[in-house]
Parts: C-alpha cells; sequence; structure tokens
C-alpha cells in the first residue's frame, strides 16, 4: 500500500477539475438563460409599443 | 428537434456514468497490481485517457478550423472553439496526473522529458488558441486568428504521439501497441478510454450548447 497517497491524490483532482468544469458550464448555462430571457422580455415590451 | 438533442445528451450522459462505473471497477477490483511499482500505477488508467483525449479533442480542433476557414459557416467555429476550451480541461489534468505518477517512480514531479515538453507546449499553444478568442474585439476575426492557431497548433500532435520513438527519454516506449501490457491491464484502459471519451462527448455537446446560446443572445442583441 505504498505510495497510496499519490493515487488517491490523482483520482481526487482528476474528478474535483472534472466536476468544477461541470458547475462552471451549469452556472454560464444558467445566466445564459437569463439573460436570454431578459432579452426576449424586452423585444416583447418594445412589439407591444 | 431540440428534444432529440436532449435524449441524445442524456443517453451519452447514461453511457458514461454506467462505463465509468465499470471502469472503477476494473481499476480498483479486478486489475492486478503490477510488480514493479506497486499501487501506484494504476494512476495510468487515469492518466492515458487524459492524454488521448488531449489528442482528440486537439484533432477535432483541427478539422473545426480547417472547415471554419474553408466554409466560413460559424458552426465549425462553435465546435473547434468548444473542444479547445474542453481539450485544455483534459491536457491539464493529463499534465497533472504525469506530475503525480512521476513523483514516486522518477523521484520528480516535473522533468524536461521529450514527450512532456510537446504536452506542455501543446497545453500553452492552445491557451494562446483561447486566449485569442477573448481578446478579440471582432467575433470573425478572433475566430479567423483562433483557426490558424488551432491549426499550426496541431502540428505538435504527432510531435507528442511520437515523441518516446523519436527522442530517447524516460518515458516508457510504445507498451499499448506493441502488445507489452496484460489482457487484464489492457482490458482496463480500454473501459477507461471509453468512459472518459464518452464523457467529454457530454462535455463537448454541453459547451456547444452553451455557445449557441450565446450566438442567439448576440444575434437579438443586434436586431
Amino acid at each position: 500500500m505504498e505510495n497510496l497517497g499519490y493515487l488517491f491524490a490523482a483520482f481526487t483532482i482528476v474528478w474535483a477539475v472534472i466536476f468544477g468544469y461541470v458547475f462552471s458550464l451549469s452556472r454560464r448555462q444558467r445566466h445564459l438563460w437569463r439573460e436570454l430571457d431578459s432579452l426576449k422580455e424586452t423585444m416583447r415590451g418594445k412589439g407591444q409599443d | 428537434m431540440k428534444e432529440r438533442g436532449v435524449m441524445r445528451s442524456n443517453s451519452l450522459l447514461g453511457l458514461s456514468f454506467l462505463l465509468m462505473v465499470a471502469a472503477l471497477y476494473l481499476v480498483f477490483v479486478y486489475v492486478p497490481t503490477e510488480k514493479e511499482m506497486g499501487i501506484v500505477q494504476r494512476i495510468f488508467y487515469l492518466m492515458v485517457p487524459m492524454g488521448w483525449l488531449a489528442l482528440l479533442s486537439f484533432l477535432i480542433v483541427f478539422i473545426g478550423s480547417i472547415l471554419y476557414l474553408r466554409k466560413r459557416e460559424s458552426r465549425w467555429d462553435i465546435l473547434a472553439h468548444s473542444s479547445a476550451e474542453v481539450g485544455i480541461v483534459f491536457t491539464t489534468l493529463a499534465l497533472i496526473t504525469g506530475a503525480i505518477w512521476a513523483k514516486p517512480i522518477w523521484g520528480v514531479w516535473w522533468t524536461w522529458e521529450p514527450r512532456l515538453t510537446a504536452t506542455l507546449v501543446l497545453w500553452l499553444i492552445y491557451l494562446a488558441y483561447l486566449m485569442v478568442r477573448s481578446f478579440a474585439t471582432e467575433e470573425s476575426r478572433g475566430a479567423r486568428f483562433a483557426a490558424v492557431v488551432g491549426i499550426i497548433g496541431f502540428i505538435d500532435i504527432p510531435i507528442v504521439a511520437l515523441a518516446t520513438t523519436l527522442w530517447r527519454g524516460m518515458h516508457p516506449g510504445a507498451v499499448i501497441f506493441e502488445g507489452g501490457l496484460a489482457p487484464s491491464m489492457l482490458l482496463t484502459l480500454l473501459v477507461s478510454i471509453a468512459a472518459f471519451t464518452a464523457l467529454y462527448f457530454c462535455l463537448l455537446g454541453r459547451r456547444i450548447g452553451l455557445r449557441e446560446v450565446e450566438a442567439e443572445i448576440k444575434k437579438l442583441s443586434q436586431d
């Protein structure tokens, strides 16, 4: 079981980075959807004027 | 059309999850511990898929960049840009897992060995690709410049792949292709590669989806 710490570190870092990236994609997606919705709302408002 | 895309994305995610569970079982339960390196050799089943995905993603950047310069259709630029971003994540992980493996085996975290150096150069090239994109004041200009970087940068891919054959370094030779792996190790490696490749396509699909929404917002803002 020598060097178990290195193995643990490798797997932890890989999954932390992948989950971090997935989280950042989800955050960007939420932000973009909000922006798109508000833009559509503004355009609808302009269309009614 | 959109529903079919979501269904495809969910099936790919499901496949990726199943393959990942199988890969973890094979890595930690099934495959025997290598005699010389011991338990730390299991990092191999992480590092090789990361390296493979670094090459695959930049091959897609290369193809997308050529098609964008030829056809000037934004979908090719979106594909190349998205693949470069996902690719840099996997190249970073290939470098990190390589360093973690190198420390107990070679006694150092990093050495200027041909394959490691070529991989670091690859990482820097694609970092430059992403920086060209983010610093460009005009979208189409940034896409054109980035496509040129994406094509020229691809020259480094065969150098990374053939580094151990062309120059004598500390890296072992082509053990995978020359039958140097025991069948159980080869099976574990192949399942791990398949699992991470499925994950790569999931992430690529999500990143492309984001770029499409960005493009829609830009279009609506200009109207």
